[in-house]
């Protein structure tokens, strides 16, 4: 049972990192800002979602989950939020009107 | 080498790296967000020393809090005139001598340490027990070394007397000059409305577990600061002006509770800033509560800048 949890942490974990490494890759390459916000979207949604779903396993009881899911929950919200201002700071100046 | 020696190794090289590129870089902006990861990294490196307390400040203040202050700057020094004076070669050159110095200084002192190395560690754990905390940084702040703790909030004050004095006299005790993105309907706003009620939850939660567990007043007060940051600039509550009676109160009753507390302790203990046997924990939760309070108002004036707008009747 154990050994099931820990390959189900480990595959969660790497899977979230894969996301995490291709946001980097697609911040450092895309052309302009709101391509590189939409690669950021992928890193905080996906990667840090999948990392919590590894670790979830792993917590120290329900509490310690919870606090794992507050976790992503809050940073999704702080995220697309952010994302959305950002993008319309850079909108009235960018290449589509 | 373990797993764990490679990750510390990559850590410290990232560290020094933007350190370094945070000096380098000439675009005040770029360097302001490369102290912010510098920041936040430095955290990761305290986590890693099991020093998690220390962590959490060095997130909340040196990156987030310092990060939003330098910002403000940077903004106001954009619209200022004869910014781009270069300081002159023998200027750079002494400033680049002492901080040379000041680095050789701390180098020898942490690379060749007296054997064995004096710590009062044990003796802090020893007794830590009949204060009632669990946390032996809280212990130490608020016990061994509460006059440097007390002494540490003053100073926000004075920093704080510091920025509102470079208000003009016709504006004084006027509005902060913070600025506002006020558009109903915005996703600003819709933040602002939706993550206060959860971060007053947090700052309050890390101010009550910091007795027992890392966290604490100062963790607490900027998380707190942060929120009612969010909520004037997105403009759902109106910036108040520095002559209000009730922000100076808040301001001042976490130090003055503590500074009561402390005198108390020359009549009912047996020295200033001793605490009664068994009331140890009961008062300096008290002091904690009252000083995230303060803490929080007096963060949230200092980002919000000098007054530079007259109250309106």
């Amino acid at each position: 049972m154990t050994l099931a949890l820990d390959i189900f942490t480990v595959s969660a974990v790497s899977a979230g990192v894969f996301f995490f490494l291709a946001g980097t890759v697609g911040l450092l390459r895309f052309p302009d800002a709101l391509t590189r916000l939409h690669a950021l979207t992928k890193v905080d949604n996906l990667g840090l979602g999948l990392v919590v779903l590894g670790l979830l396993p792993q917590a120290n009881g329900p509490f310690s989950a919870l606090k794992l899911v507050s976790i992503w929950l809050l940073v999704q919200l702080s995220g697309a939020i952010v994302t959305q201002l950002i993008a319309g700071a850079i909108r009235p100046r960018g290449p589509h009107r | 080498m373990t797993i764990l020696s490679v990750f510390d190794i990559g850590l410290v090289v990232l560290i020094l790296g933007i350190g370094a590129s945070t000096i380098a870089v000439r675009e005040a902006f770029a360097a302001v967000i490369g102290f912010v990861v510098y920041g936040l990294l430095l955290a990761i490196a305290w986590v890693r020393l099991s020093a998690v307390d220390v962590a959490l400040t060095e997130a909340a203040i040196g990156g987030g809090m310092t990060g939003m202050l330098l910002l403000g700057a940077v903004a106001r020094l954009r619209f200022a005139e004869g910014n781009d004076v270069r300081t002159s070669l023998p200027t750079r050159l002494a400033a680049g001598v002492m901080c040379a110095l000041i680095a050789a200084g701390l180098a020898i002192a942490i690379l060749s340490p007296p054997d064995p190395i004096p710590t009062l560690a044990p003796m802090v754990m020893e007794h830590l027990a009949q204060s009632g905390l669990g946390n032996p940084v809280a212990g130490v702040l608020f016990v061994y070394r509460a006059l440097d703790t007390l002494l540490e909030k003053v100073v926000l004050i004075l920093a704080l007397l510091g920025v509102w004095s470079l208000a003009p006299d016709s504006v004084w005790g006027g509005i902060p000059g913070l600025r506002v993105y006020a558009r109903p309907g915005s996703t600003l706003t819709f933040l602002a409305q939706l993550l206060p009620p959860v971060g007053i939850v947090v700052a309050f939660y890390m101010c009550w577990v910091g007795a027992k567990e890392p966290g604490g007043a100062f963790q607490g007060g900027t998380v707190l600061a942060a929120m009612w940051l969010l909520v004037m600039i997105a403009g759902l509550k109106r910036i108040p002006s520095i002559s209000q009676s009730w922000l100076r109160l808040l301001l001042v009753v976490g130090p003055v509770i503590f500074l009561a507390i402390g005198l108390a302790g020359m009549v009912l203990a047996n020295a200033f800033l001793d605490y009664p046997a068994g009331y140890a924990k009961p008062l300096i939760v008290a002091v904690e509560v009252a000083l995230t309070l303060s803490i929080g108002v007096a963060l949230g004036m200092l980002a919000s800048g000098p007054p530079e707008r007259v109250r309106q009747p």
